[in-house]
């Protein structure tokens, strides 16, 4: 207890504040992130992620964005329990048979308005599961995708630019 | 009579409108303490208004019940913010009834949401109920003997009069009994608005949840009430430790100074017990569901002796 306090004490902030060189680009695409955020859902976008099917390499960038790093928490983006508190749902990998049916009733759950983005090469096309015989398709054959995010797995700053140009896209022309 | 209803309102408004930012607060300094920028404090005024906007999904097996509890939730909030003397003692309100009442309405909620848990027929919905059901059947006597402590010294189950008493007390600090009282008080009141150790208010983990579990199935303006029913909850259980166990600044008047240092009394006790909380919540696991009852009995005792205290100590 008193080294866990201690250790609290001594470490500092640890979220990126936009000076460093490789991800100097989070805090401006997190800023635009808000703004869109700000206008479609007022400042507040719950996220559900849902895994068809992945070999959990996506999982692992998504988990990577909740990190203090990245913290996505401070642009209002927030990962929640049920499909029924969500906006967003961030589908990874390839869908399989068995997932298919929990996929689609996971999409009809969420409450309008609402985005999906399909996060990683499995999702977009299968990847290397192509033509599996579990494997019934890429996640757009199954729910209506917004933005597909590539990579495999892909950047968590690439997850979040695909979460923002969905918002963009949703807004409409 | 006008300024009686004027401080009433504003003591009410106080926290309905209040509540959201408590919780703001606790979940940003949990944010630091984990080395983390957070959200702001006011982000759940921002998730709540687009909750209210959002469309509601109902699953199609539900009954009545499903939609008649988030209006539960909050009219029981609602009401019991009418209850609890927040910045004064001299607003005459006492006949909308005393602590014991507005246990039983903080109970009737949580009956309400554990028969909506169960109302969807999902697995963790359910399982959320029992453990709802399980935790509330053990801190029920804990409030009620704790409360009995304080009780016995101020001579009523009123709030105003409790708080008046313990204020006109020189030595409040130095009495065994009212230290034990807030120490199983407390316990229970994590135990009550579902906070660590014994719930996980931040948990993603469906097996772990209780109150959560409950309103898995909510969306839309649903969850919206219920979520802003647990901030006034939450706010309301810490204004009780602050004002009863904490009496100072809390006006006995309705003069304006007194009431203006009433409202800074109650910024820096819900701060502090805030900071607490969130430090609390970063030291400490969640226990094993088995071992929650063992926590339980421990306040129970600790309210036992406050009560036992009170008849050795006068």
């Amino acid at each position: 207890m008193k080294l866990l306090l201690r250790k609290i004490l001594k470490t500092p902030v640890v979220t990126e504040s936009g000076i460093s060189t490789v991800d100097a680009d989070i805090e401006t695409l997190g800023n635009a992130l808000t703004k869109e955020v700000r206008k479609l859902f007022g400042r507040s976008l719950n996220i559900r992620e849902v895994d068809p099917g992945s070999c959990n390499g996506c999982e692992l960038e998504i988990g990577g964005l909740n990190s203090p790093y990245y913290d996505l928490e401070r642009f209002g983006l927030h990962f929640v329990a049920s499909p029924r508190h969500a906006d967003c749902l961030l589908v990874t990998g390839p869908v399989t048979r068995n997932m298919a049916d929990p996929l689609k009733r996971t999409y009809d759950a969420t409450p309008d308005p609402k985005i999906v983005v399909a996060v990683g090469d499995c999702a977009k096309d299968c990847g290397i599961f192509a033509g599996g015989y579990g494997v019934v398709g890429p996640v757009s054959s199954v729910i209506p995708v917004d933005v597909v995010v590539s990579g495999c797995p892909p950047h968590p700053r690439a997850i979040l630019a695909g979460i923002l140009m969905a918002l963009r896209e949703f807004r409409g022309p | 009579m006008l300024a009686q209803i004027g401080i009433t309102i504003a003591q009410w408004l106080v926290v309905v409108l209040g509540a959201p930012v408590l919780a703001g607060v606790i979940r940003k300094t949990k944010a630091r303490l984990q080395g983390r920028r957070g959200a702001g404090i006011f982000q759940p005024y921002w998730d709540l208004r687009k909750l209210l906007v959002k469309e509601v999904v109902i699953a199609e097996n539900t009954s009545w019940v499903f939609r008649l509890t988030p209006y539960v939730a909050i009219g029981t909030m609602l009401l019991s913010a009418f209850i609890v003397p927040v910045l004064t003692t001299a607003a005459e309100l006492q006949f909308l009834g005393n602590i014991i009442l507005l246990m039983y309405v903080f109970l009737l909620s949580t009956f309400f949401l554990a028969l909506a848990g169960l109302d969807a027929g999902s697995s963790f919905g359910g399982m959320g109920s029992s453990r709802e059901m399980a935790i509330a059947a053990l801190a029920e006597p804990t409030v009620m003997i704790a409360i009995f402590a304080i009780a016995l010294r101020a001579g009523s189950t009123g709030l105003n009069e409790m708080i008046n008493r313990a204020a006109s007390d020189p030595l409040l600090l130095l009495n065994p009994g009212h230290l034990l009282a807030f120490l199983s008080f407390f316990i229970v009141a994590l135990a009550e608005t579902g906070r660590l150790p014994v719930d996980n208010p931040s948990t993603h983990l469906e097996l772990t949840m209780i109150h959560e579990a409950m309103i898995l199935e909510y969306s839309g303006r649903y969850l919206a009430l219920i979520e802003w029913a647990s901030f006034i909850k939450l706010f309301l259980f810490l204004t009780l430790l602050g004002n009863i166990f904490f009496p100072w600044g809390v006006a006995v008047t309705l003069q304006p100074g007194a009431v203006a240092i009433g409202v800074f009394a109650l910024v820096i006790k819900l701060g502090v017990l805030a900071l607490g909380l969130a430090v609390l919540e970063t030291a400490l696991a969640k226990l094993r569901l088995f071992r929650v009852p063992e926590l339980l009995s421990g306040s129970f005792m600790l309210a036992l002796l406050a009560v036992i205290s009170f008849f050795f100590l006068r």
